[in-house]
């Protein structure tokens, strides 16, 4: 509504005549401005060398190119998730569903961009395979801002334009072709049914080149099984979630096992419901070396060497079909293997063994276990395609080269050059064939010895069609416009096929022919997957080689050391080893960032004289090793590790020195080099080495100290038997010799206001659901703009993560266990002799998981504290931090029982000293528009992500409406693929989170310290064994 | 004089035979005389340590807080350690000037004046250490609650840091007009000998025109007696504060409601060994032996053996009530301090705060000057142990394990804890040049009260 008044400025106004308002009216400037004075002041003009007409030219000119610039959106043809923008909107989010396959992480992940820029990954939490994603993928978008990214094509290391390489590299390809030389196409998986036309198409043209799918970590001995068993190359899928009964066998089936995500249909089975009688869950038994998340996680865990682990599945197969088989197994393990027999034959069809042996033999025995139990757990006729890698044509390739009988490869999305074990024998056959062609992003080791480097953008802005499984399809879009000069493999491919279609014209076109099934391209673009329930066709299982299998299985192998090469949480299988969000993520288990590491069991490292110890300030050390398998050697930092097999030792790929990364990043030793054979398990000879590694490792103490009010346990039995107040009592206090619960109104000294109007938020965190896969960690990360701060800073217990998952290990077999020996201390020396022993972690121990961040408590001790008053209670719950108000006195950080508020020590940004991603221009695209980036000397933490939830608020006011449970999120709970995380308002009696603050298992984290916390924990119940 | 009745037990607090111009001249003799070498050399070395300290804290304002040695766990360390022990010694001067003045003990009246000199000056170490130990020290001035034009910003009252600034402020100011008024008599003096124009000057403006008259005497005893009176309570108030900090949060090992007590007997006790450091030294250099006498350092030895066993005792019940209290947070945390990784520290404060004082039962040890000032470093070494262990190592390992951690200081934290002891010491040599380090009016009042001379002259002509 427009108002007609007139606000007087003057009295003067008064009298419309006055020549004073006349002229105040007309001109703009009261007094006149000296222009002839400034003008004419020769000198000092033909002194500046801009004169005002230029400076207003470029002020002009930059501000429009700055806002051109700005403003470019991403590309016209593709289509964003939520909402179809009409244009780009400031300050207005859009998603755009697409898929990330780097060749080892494959997802559907929806893109949230601000102002045309990516900047977080999000789950897609429609699609129905492989919608969640995991650490790595959520920090994949700060790799498409590396600065380290290739910039352009280059031909023999010089800069060279798309249409000279296109011409040299066809001209070459024509000259092997005319001479039928062999030419080999060495690829990462792909699973991309219009790649595979391209690459089909590509061989028609040239009949000589051949194509090799190569996967740096193999699941080959599995994709063969499968192969022989069900006639197809391809891994069967597995939901968890109809499991009963679980037996692993060296399968990290939490971690990158048969190319990961299984964890959110796992831990659908892990939470027990209380309902009518009964509830359930299933069980878990883990067979394995490394401490793996699956065996952190598992009801049972039995270390065990992989010579054991083979003899086990032969054993569970001699079992389960009462075949006589011999054992020499030792007594634990076999009784744990009756165990899981008979758990097995209880859960019939419900039950599933699985495996991650790289051994044919063991791998077809895994199918027939699961043929004969025939399992639900398995999906055969829907199997994966998302790893195709073949050794053995790896192997012979790498022969061809070195003899010379293949004399062109191209290589693309993957680094043979760093990968191969014998990757510098591999380089020098490389640089000295005729034509060598490297699509990557980066200049890594092959590329910088190619004679071309096909330069190859970031996924997110690149076209894609992926099948993950049989009949489940998957599209990728670009979200933003390539930011370099980069051109996508498939449309170089086609473009030396002499085509003219691009990629996605094909891709467009082939799922309009094969695919889409008359439903509307935008619609499964917009959705970024399409499924069917379409089963290739299976012959038969054909189990033939039962018999010598299981002899081979059994067969004594050496009994040297073993070591067990696995692939890290934080850094799969080292593609993104120069994002450092990867590198300060914790690992979940050893919770060390920025390294990898040998680890060893404390029995091993005593006999070696190995040593873990901390320094003045806490930070850890380790003893340096060499590590001999065969004749190669290394040097690696020795890490301790409670739950690692006698005998064997661990060590992670990703890691170690390489090209095409920032110094800083240049840490770990490079596992690749003892991958002999494609396979995780090498005999090995440990020797110590003088001289001490400086890990930074974000947790130096590993035990819970007895302290069972922080991680709350029980058993299904109890769980199921027994009232609450026996396994999840309230702790009492006593006023005037009245016992009173902590939480009651009557022991609270508070005056506390009517939370019943507005929203109040709560955030449920479900320990029997969490994993510890660290998807949160990352997410957090990037919603927030937290700094990354390097490994010095970490080793000084100076780490930012606003969000952190605990890690603890029982000091006696089990976590009651030690809540027993704290509660059988009696007297002093007792005591002090005893608190001792339980700083250690027990061999083989029970592990937990516990995600922690700002609780958010209504009584916060934080809060009293402050003199300035920068940190107060909000109506909704949150605990606010007002950044501009702090002062950096740090005593809310003291008074914070849970340890979760972050210090600014340095300015971590525009700091050449933090040179990470907030230190140039590019990285700083990642940044969050509607977060602060805090400057030195603030205290800083978790926010309840209030910018998601005001934004929410905003949202449904504006539209008029209610806002509906799930629309709240935080940035964690969004992550979490799990469903460990549920956040909601807790004054919607109907909301889900609501209905687990009710619920029997909930427990806030130290309630007897009465803050209060609006972060509530579900008790962790374990379906261990009542023997 | 027959009639006269001497205390058999009473002996003279002024020896060798002062008469009043003697203590005139003795007292004036630093402020008129030439420094010598030795002065020079320690000033020299306290000047060095200063300006070190200065580096450190340009370094630490420049770069970060993150020069320091304290991680996400333990937030405070060194700075508030220092800060409290500083605090702590100030209390000796007005414990001194004012409680025993109440009293009417008059041995005090030859020390009060460096007592309170040594709190105003460790008060100012005190008082730098909240303000730079703050991430943004250029934003300080927040703390107070000065109306302004950022919105309804107000200071938060419920915080014991801001309960802190009001307390150290006050006990600052009111320290400081005390000592000034007891000064002004004294400044008198020094102007009406001064030869020199400037010096003299200078002094009659810092006598504020102090004329001598009876009016003058009334006023002066009056105003005394009053400031006295408000100093009293902020003996006990001030470090009280200061333990509220620690008392009213909720981590086991500060949340203990035996802190104020505790920490005011601790604040007298470091005190008193600070004062026998600085007297023992200055009798001799100064050559004030027969003002400040052995019987001042016994009295003074009595003092820091008593309030060191009541910090014994303090010791002894937290650890009881640990015990009693069933917490097991609470048992942890202090099994923890005594047999933990910070251990040393735990017993090095031990030893120095509970054991070395009890020596001082032996009146052969007390009436020992050696003795005397090993014990009162010994002191001041246990009592920055003290805070120390109630900081570090409750904060190291509190609540949940996974935090747990330890602290270690880099050459910043030392720099600056040296530069503010190096600070102290320039101010400190700087007054003993230029002020009447003795109250020298008020010793001239107990002059006479010993009769020693007079009994001497009668059995002379005897």
């Amino acid at each position: 509504m427009s108002s007609n008044k007139i606000y007087w400025k003057s009295v003067e106004q008064l009298d419309k005549e006055s020549e004073v308002v006349q002229k105040l009216e007309q001109n703009e400037f009261v007094e006149k401005i000296p222009v002839d004075e400034f003008l004419g002041d020769e000198e000092t003009l033909s002194e500046s060398s801009t004169n005002r007409r230029d400076f207003l030219k470029y002020v002009g000119f930059s501000t429009a190119a700055a806002s051109l610039a700005a403003c470019e959106g991403p590309v016209i043809k593709s289509v964003p998730y939520v909402v179809q923008p009409e244009q780009i909107r400031p300050g207005i989010a859009n998603y755009y569903a697409t898929t990330i396959a780097d060749g080892f992480d494959f997802a559907s992940v929806l893109i949230k961009t601000r102002e045309g820029r990516p900047i977080k990954v999000e789950n897609n939490p429609d699609a129905p395979t492989l919608g969640g994603a995991n650490a790595r993928v959520h920090a994949s978008v700060l790799s498409l801002y590396d600065i380290k990214r290739l910039q352009g094509p280059k031909a023999n290391g010089e800069d060279v334009s798309w249409t000279d390489l296109n011409k040299q590299v066809t001209a070459k390809l024509k000259a092997l072709a005319a001479t039928n030389k062999q030419v080999v196409l060495l690829t990462q998986t792909f699973a991309s049914p219009t790649t595979n036309k391209i690459i089909e198409g590509f061989k028609e043209k040239y009949p000589n080149v051949s194509h090799v799918v190569y996967d740096s970590i193999s699941s080959s001995a599995a994709l063969a099984a499968f192969e022989n068993v069900y006639g197809v190359r391809a891994l069967a899928d597995y939901d968890f979630s109809k499991a009963e009964t679980i037996v692993s066998v060296a399968a990290d089936i939490l971690g990158d096992w048969q190319g990961g995500g299984h964890d959110s249909s796992y831990t659908k089975a892990r939470i027990p419901v209380k309902g009518h009688g009964h509830s359930k869950m299933s069980h878990h038994i883990q067979f394995e070396s490394n401490m793996t998340l699956s065996g952190a996680n598992a009801d049972k865990r039995v270390p065990s060497t992989p010579a054991t682990h083979k003899k086990v599945i032969a054993q569970i197969y001699a079992q389960l079909t009462n075949t006589s088989l011999k054992s020499d197994l030792n007594p634990e393990v076999q009784k744990a293997i009756t165990n899981a027999v008979s758990r097995l034959k209880a859960s019939k069809n419900k039950g599933v063994v699985v495996s991650g042996i790289n051994d044919l033999a063991a791998q077809e025995i895994v199918l027939a276990i699961n043929n004969y139990l025939q399992s639900e757990v398995m999906d055969v006729a829907q199997p994966r395609l998302i790893r195709q890698g073949d050794d053995k044509a790896m192997m012979q390739l790498i022969e061809d080269i070195k003899s010379g009988k293949v004399k062109g490869l191209l290589t693309a999305g993957i680094n043979p050059g760093f990968t191969l074990p014998n990757a510098s024998e591999f380089i020098l056959a490389f640089e000295k064939l005729e034509l060598s062609v490297s699509f990557s992003s980066k200049e890594d080791e092959t590329a910088a010895s190619a004679q071309y480097i096909a330069a190859t953008p970031n996924y997110l802005e690149s076209w894609g069609d992926y099948e993950f499984k049989a009949g489940h399809y998957a599209l990728a879009q670009p979200t933003i416009r390539p930011l370099f000069d980069t051109q996508q493999f498939q449309d170089i491919l086609l473009k030396l096929s002499n085509s003219e279609l691009t990629y996605y014209d094909l891709i467009k076109a082939n799922w309009e022919e094969t695919i889409l099934e008359g439903k509307p391209w935008s619609k499964v673009l917009h959705d970024g997957y399409i499924s069917s329930n379409t089963n290739i066709e299976v012959g038969e299982a054909n189990l033939i080689n039962i018999v010598s299998n299981l002899k081979n299985l059994s067969a004594n192998s050496t009994n040297g050391m073993a070591l067990v090469l696995y692939s890290k949480t934080g850094m799969g299988d080292g593609q993104q080893s120069n994002n450092p969000w990867l590198q300060e993520f914790p690992d979940p288990i050893s919770r060390i960032s920025w390294d990898n590491y040998l680890t060893i069991s404390s029995a091993d490292a005593k006999s070696i004289g190995l040593k873990n110890v901390n320094v003045a300030n806490g930070a850890l050390n380790g003893s340096y090793a060499q590590v001999k398998v065969k004749n190669k050697t290394l040097v690696a930092p020795v890490l301790i590790q409670p739950g690692q097999a006698v005998g064997t030792v661990g060590l992670s790929f990703g890691y170690g020195e390489r090209k095409g990364l920032n110094d800083k990043m240049q840490v770990g030793v490079n596992a690749y080099t003892l991958y002999n054979n494609f396979d995780s398990v090498q005999e090995v000879s440990i020797t110590p080495v003088d001289g001490f590694h400086e890990f930074a490792c974000v947790q130096l103490h590993n035990t819970l100290m007895g302290r069972g009010d922080i991680i709350k346990e029980t058993t299904l039995e109890i769980f199921n038997t027994k009232d609450k107040e026996y396994w999840n009592a309230i702790p009492k206090v006593s006023k005037n010799h009245i016992e009173f619960e902590v939480t009651s109104p009557e022991v609270d000294m508070w005056q506390s206001f009517d939370r019943s109007i507005g929203h109040h938020f709560n955030l449920s965190i479900d320990l029997n659901a969490c994993t510890g896969c660290g998807a949160c960690v990352i997410a957090c990360h990037s919603e927030n703009n937290v700094p990354v701060v390097g490994k010095s800073e970490i080793r000084k217990s100076r780490d930012m993560h606003w969000l952190r998952i605990d890690r603890y290990y029982s000091s006696e077999e089990t976590f009651e266990g030690d809540d027993q020996t704290k509660d059988d201390i009696s007297g002093l020396s007792d005591s002090l002799t005893t608190f001792g022993q339980m700083e250690k972690a027990s061999e083989n121990p029970q592990v937990a998981f516990q995600p922690v961040m700002c609780q958010h408590c209504n009584h916060a001790p934080c809060e009293t504290v402050c003199p300035v008053a920068a940190t107060s209670h909000g109506r909704q719950g949150q605990n606010h931090m007002a950044y501009n108000r702090c002062v950096g006195t740090r005593y809310c950080a003291n008074n914070c029982p849970y340890k979760v508020r972050r210090f600014n020590w340095f300015l971590y940004n525009k700091n050449d000293e933090f040179d990470y991603h907030m230190n140039n221009d590019l990285g700083r695209m990642v940044l969050n528009p509607d977060v602060v980036v805090r400057s030195r000397g603030v205290m800083e933490k978790c926010s309840m992500c209030i910018q998601m939830t005001q934004k929410t608020i905003l949202d449904a006011k504006l539209e008029g409406r209610q806002i509906e449970d799930g629309e709240f999120q935080t940035a964690c709970s969004n992550a979490c693929s799990s469903g460990a995380m549920i956040f909601g308002d807790i004054n919607d009696k109907s909301s889900k989170v609501t209905e687990l603050k009710d619920n029997d298992r909930m427990y806030h984290l130290l309630e007897s310290v009465g803050t209060k916390p609006n972060v509530m924990y579900q008790t962790k119940v374990r379906n261990t064994d009542q023997s | 004089m027959a009639s006269h009745y001497e205390a058999s037990i009473r002996k003279p607090l002024v020896t060798g035979d002062k008469t009043y111009h003697d203590v005139t001249v003795d007292v004036a003799a630093p402020v008129e005389g030439k420094a010598n070498r030795q002065w020079w050399i320690v000033f020299g070395i306290a000047l060095t340590a200063f300006m070190w300290g200065i580096g450190c804290i340009i370094y630490t304002i420049s770069t970060g807080i993150g020069t320091w040695g304290l991680n996400k766990t333990v937030g405070w360390a060194w700075d508030i350690t220092n800060f409290v022990w500083w605090v702590g010694i100030g209390h000796a001067g007005t414990l001194i000037s004012a409680v025993l003045l109440l009293f009417r003990q008059k041995w005090r009246m030859a020390i009060n004046r460096s007592a309170e000199a040594m709190t105003i000056f460790s008060v100012i170490q005190a008082g730098l250490f909240p303000i730079i130990h703050m991430g943004r020290p250029w934003l300080a001035y927040w703390v107070l609650p000065i109306p302004n034009s950022f919105g309804s910003l107000w200071v938060n009252f419920n915080s014991p840091l801001l309960w802190d600034v009001f307390a150290i402020s006050t006990y600052l100011s009111v320290s400081l007009v005390f000592w000034w008024t007891g000064l002004l008599p004294d400044f008198a003096m020094i102007r009406d000998r001064a030869v020199r124009p400037f010096q003299k000057k200078i002094y009659s403006l810092l006598s504020f025109g102090w004329s001598g008259r009876a009016k003058d005497w009334q006023r002066f005893e009056e105003v005394s007696l009053v400031l006295a009176g408000l100093a009293t309570p902020l003996v006990l108030s001030v470090h009280t504060i200061v333990s509220f900090d620690f008392a009213t949060s909720v981590i086991p090992g500060w949340h203990t409601t035996i802190f104020p007590p505790y920490f005011v007997a601790g604040a007298i006790f470091s005190g008193f060994a600070m004062v026998n450091t600085l007297l023992i030294i200055m009798r001799k250099v100064s050559n004030l032996e027969n003002y400040i006498t052995v019987q001042h350092i016994e009295l003074m030895n009595i003092v820091i053996m008593i309030t060191g066993s009541i910090v014994g005792v303090a010791y002894i019940t937290e650890l009881f009530i640990a015990w009693y209290s069933g917490v097991e947070y609470e048992q942890y945390a202090f099994l923890n301090r005594a047999t933990g990784p910070y251990w040393w520290a735990y017993w090095s404060m031990m030893t120095c705060n509970v054991f070395s004082p009890q020596f001082m039962w032996f009146k052969k040890l007390r009436t020992s000057i050696v003795f005397s000032f090993i014990i009162s470093i010994v002191v001041n070494i246990g009592m920055w142990f003290e805070r120390f262990v109630i900081i570090v190592t409750s904060l190291h390992r509190d609540y949940l394990p996974s935090s747990w951690t330890m602290f270690s200081p880099t050459f910043v934290d030392i720099g600056i804890f040296i530069g503010t002891i190096g600070f102290f010491f320039v101010l400190f040599l700087l007054y003993s040049r230029t002020f009447p380090v003795i109250a020298q009016a008020e010793v001239k009042t107990i002059l006479k009260s010993s009769g020693e001379k007079y009994k001497k002259l009668r059995e002379g002509k005897k």
